[in-house]
């Protein structure tokens, strides 16, 4: 596998191709604006909290195929689990992003397709939009608009 | 007298031979030969301008204006040779009328904060659809500060400025027009002439955005008869934070400073300083001295080189590259199709993000530009979030737009299997 097909990895095509959990939601309780204004992505995320669960996510929006895909398998993975855990999620994803290679994240299954970013500087931020997003519409420091800078 | 005295050098179309001039030019990018093809972000320097601020910076690096010292007069003397190779280029009348500054965005804050001074509410700042976001936000935020309105004439669905349009929104309330001479995100070439002519019409004065342009036409600013214009160094094969603004003696003369400093003043008290000549009072503080002398050095350059081929040769390349793009790229389709546009090749290509072209184009050497390229107004036009964009300099060959293309096929080939 050359460093391109590290990058794009058949899972990360797929969620770019039929994003998961696309579109509104009528009911969210939380709704938050990211934008990449490097590169102009844009991404609206909704969450319906109940209690501290994450009874619903969806996201819309345009953007690469890493910031769909990303997008799209991080609303798959945090779909009905506690807010604590989607914080924690939030953590080992920024490490996966930005951290060392020598050591990544064990237990992210799917989502380690998303560390294929790690030789690409440039667009480490079009991975990581939708995880400050999904930080800021559940976390302690609530925002309605996130952006990469 | 000796023959060769008589002898006018010839201007040179030897592109290959210019291409060489360029040591950027010659390197491996993971592994594969460069085609550069970013210019009209930035473009690479030829070898002479390296040298030149080198010398400047080893052996003559001191301030300007200041001292008595012979550093300090090698120093301005270079420094103000700059000056007029520069006045020579853009055939201004003379030095007082240009003015060194940062870059084109520089130069048009400029504009913007000292003659936009006589603005009040009720007078209209015209601008167009195809500009770049340094010719709209500082006459935002003028227009913000002084109640005057800003606004905007439309372009055509193949990226032309809709000129009588244009022509409508002029009236005795438009105190400024400022537009672009060559767009940066589609490549269009304005009839900055005729702009300009209908602008004075209706009383307004007239700013270029020449960023694009200086690059790749013979500018003449006096034929143009625009008020102002506006470019950058680092187009135009110089180095960055370098710009130039050319402004008219006649309207410098009535505008008051943009910044306070040294350099600028004649005079100076607690109650009241006075204000240097033309154009120092428009250059407060120590400038970039390094930078304007390896300007300078690129103005010789480009002086050597025949722009007619330039165009033809540049003109070719686009060719090329378009007819290749629609050809052997499914899905690909050209944003900007303005007729006679200057050597920029805007285009998407279906499913498939413009960003994960230009990561994986530079995966084989080629390096675009990816995004809104600093003009989201008119992304938004042709509804699209972002282009990729190939844009070309007389120093690019067939072979750069042949591995623009194979990279093309590679993007294609991951994303479609």
């Amino acid at each position: 596998m050359d460093e391109l097909q590290e990058l794009y990895r058949e899972v990360i095509l797929d969620h770019n191709r039929n994003p998961r959990n696309f579109g509104e939601l009528a009911d969210a309780t939380r709704v938050v604006a990211g934008v990449n204004p490097l590169c102009g992505d844009k991404m609206t995320l909704y969450v319906k909290l109940t209690g501290g669960t994450i009874e619903d996510i969806r996201f819309r929006g345009t953007g690469c195929a890493i910031s769909v895909a990303s997008s799209s398998l991080m609303t798959e993975r945090v779909k009905g689990a506690p807010v604590a855990e989607a914080l924690a999620l939030f953590e080992r994803i920024h490490e996966l992003l930005t951290g060392s290679h020598d050591h990544p994240p064990e237990g992210l299954d799917k989502l380690a397709a998303l560390g294929g970013v790690r030789e690409y500087p440039s667009r480490v931020k079009c991975a990581s939009l939708a995880w400050h997003a999904l930080k800021s519409a559940v976390g302690d420091e609530r925002t309605a608009n996130v952006t990469t800078e | 007298m000796t023959a060769a005295e008589h002898e006018v050098p010839r201007l040179r179309r030897d592109f290959a031979a210019l291409r060489a001039d360029f040591p950027a030019l010659r390197q491996l990018v993971h592994g594969k030969p460069l085609a550069y093809l970013d210019n009209a972000a930035s473009s690479q320097s030829p070898a002479v301008v390296h040298e030149a601020t080198a010398l400047q910076q080893r052996l003559n690096h001191s301030n300007v204006h200041r001292g008595v010292h012979s550093l300090s007069e090698r120093a301005t003397a270079a420094f103000e040779a700059a000056r007029d190779k520069v006045r020579g280029f853009i055939n201004a009348a003379s030095t007082k009328e240009v003015i060194f500054t940062r870059g084109t965005t520089e130069s048009i804050n400029l504009v913007a904060a000292s003659f936009g001074r006589r603005l009040a509410p009720g007078d209209e700042v015209l601008i167009t659809w195809l500009e770049h976001h340094s010719n709209i936000v500082p006459w935002q935020l003028l227009c913000e500060r002084s109640g005057a309105r800003l606004v905007v004439a439309p372009i055509r669905d193949d990226g032309s400025l809709d000129v009588a349009a244009f022509e409508t929104r002029l009236c005795n309330r438009t105190k400024i027009a400022a537009f672009a001479h060559v767009s940066n995100a589609l490549g269009t070439i304005n009839p900055v002439a005729e702009l300009t002519r209908k602008a004075h019409a209706a009383g307004a004065v007239v700013l270029i955005d020449g960023a694009q342009a200086v690059p790749h036409l013979r500018v003449d600013v006096r034929e143009l008869d625009c008020d102002f214009y506006a470019f950058s160094g680092h187009k135009m094969y110089g180095p960055t934070g370098t710009g130039v603004l050319y402004g008219k003696t006649a309207v410098l003369e009535t505008m008051p400073p943009y910044q306070g400093g040294g350099d600028m003043i004649l005079t100076v008290s607690f109650e009241r300083s006075t204000y240097n000549a033309l154009p120092y009072k428009f250059e407060a503080g120590t400038p970039n001295i390094t930078g304007v002398v390896g300007l300078g050095a690129a103005v010789d350059y480009l002086e050597t080189i025949d722009f007619d081929a330039v165009r033809d040769h540049e003109h070719a390349l686009l060719e090329h590259a378009t007819r290749r793009l629609l050809a052997d790229v499914p899905g690909a389709k050209v944003v900007g199709t303005a007729p006679g546009k200057a050597a920029v090749l805007s285009f998407v290509i279906d499913g498939i993000h413009a960003h994960d072209l230009g990561t994986i184009v530079d995966r084989e050497g080629v390096a675009i530009r990816t995004g809104h390229h600093c003009a989201m107004p008119v992304m938004d036009r042709f509804g699209v979030a972002a282009t990729a964009r190939a844009s070309f300099a007389f120093y690019n060959d067939f072979g750069d737009v042949d591995r623009l293309i194979a990279g093309l096929h590679r993007a294609v080939e991951i994303f479609r299997g």
